[in-house]
């Protein structure tokens, strides 16, 4: 992961450099999952799609070239290998998946019943939110703080007069 | 604008000012919370705004005055955050009575502060992009 985000840096060419910088959001988001932190390595992982297609869609600006005829063969085998990888490793990820209808209940069954003498709050939506998972909420109005900073430091006005 | 809009917005403002601060305190106990208060706080005033224009908005909170409200409810909740380092047991200043306003204890006072920040940094967004729109329609004239 060091390595990938060393690589983003100091790479000459852009879309290279996209690549490494996702490789390096990829073991962020393992991690996430090694340090038990589910919640987080989604939202990184989602992200990280989002931010290497715009990304690369910032980078590419002429239509690479693209070599169709004469690997047809060695194109639809690598296709139909790689599906055959996906669909296999679904299927292992659905069978771990609980039935429909009887949820895991561990964590839930804990907030349910003991949030309220723990929290003193009625509404376990705002128990959870704001007690059991604290820190998120700090987070959120940090990213929401950051926002309104981020929206005055581009549209005040002595910015643009500077610029004229 | 109109008289009737002037009118009935001197009659309802204050009905969404008193619904925003009661979504916000009544977080624990009902469905609401300092978010959601918070952009309810933010449409009055932005009807007001809207209403009366922006010179009577500006001379009650201007850019530099919600900022500086943004950033108090923004260090309070870090402050009420991080409380947990110094009494890491203590949930509630007050007996516990549920289904009342002052049941939860430090969970309204979070929301109350994320309702400060929430609602000021909002305006504040609001009053910044209609102040550059009028900006550029000026330098286009």
């Amino acid at each position: 992961m060091i390595f990938a985000a060393i690589m983003a840096v100091e790479i000459k060419d852009l879309i290279s450099s996209v690549i490494a910088l996702s490789a390096a959001g990829l073991g962020l988001c393992l991690a996430f999952l090694i340090l038990k932190a589910p919640n987080l390595a989604i939202t990184q992982l989602v992200v990280e799609i989002l931010c290497v297609i715009v990304l690369i869609r910032g980078t590419i600006n002429k239509d690479l070239p693209l070599v169709k005829d004469g690997r047809w063969l060695f194109n639809t085998i690598a296709t139909l290998f790689s599906l055959a990888v996906l669909l296999l490793f679904s299927y292992l990820a659905l069978k771990e998946l609980p039935n429909f209808g009887a949820p895991l209940m561990r964590v839930s069954q804990e907030y349910i019943s003991t949030g309220l003498e723990k929290t003193g709050s009625p509404n376990l939506v705002t128990a959870v939110a704001l007690n059991f998972r604290g820190y998120d909420a700090l987070a959120e109005a940090a990213i929401i703080f950051t926002a309104i900073i981020g929206t005055l430091a581009i549209a005040r006005k002595i910015g643009k007069k500077d610029e004229e | 604008m109109s008289l009737i809009v002037k009118t009935i917005t001197r009659f309802t403002v204050g009905l969404v000012l008193v619904y925003g601060i009661f979504i916000t305190l009544q977080g624990h106990v009902s469905p609401g919370g300092g978010f959601a208060g918070g952009i309810i706080i933010t449409l009055a005033f932005i009807q007001l705004m809207l209403a009366f224009g922006q010179d009577e908005v500006l001379r009650k909170l201007n850019q530099e005055k919600g900022l500086l409200l943004a950033g108090i409810g923004a260090i309070l909740f870090l402050v009420i955050a991080s409380r947990i380092f110094l009494k890491p047991q203590q949930h509630s200043f007050v007996a516990e009575k549920h289904f009342q306003l002052l049941s939860a204890g430090f969970l309204s006072l979070s929301e109350i502060a994320i309702a400060l920040m929430v609602a000021a940094g909002l305006f504040v967004i609001f009053l910044t992009l209609v102040l550059l729109i009028e900006e550029e329609e000026k330098e286009k004239k």
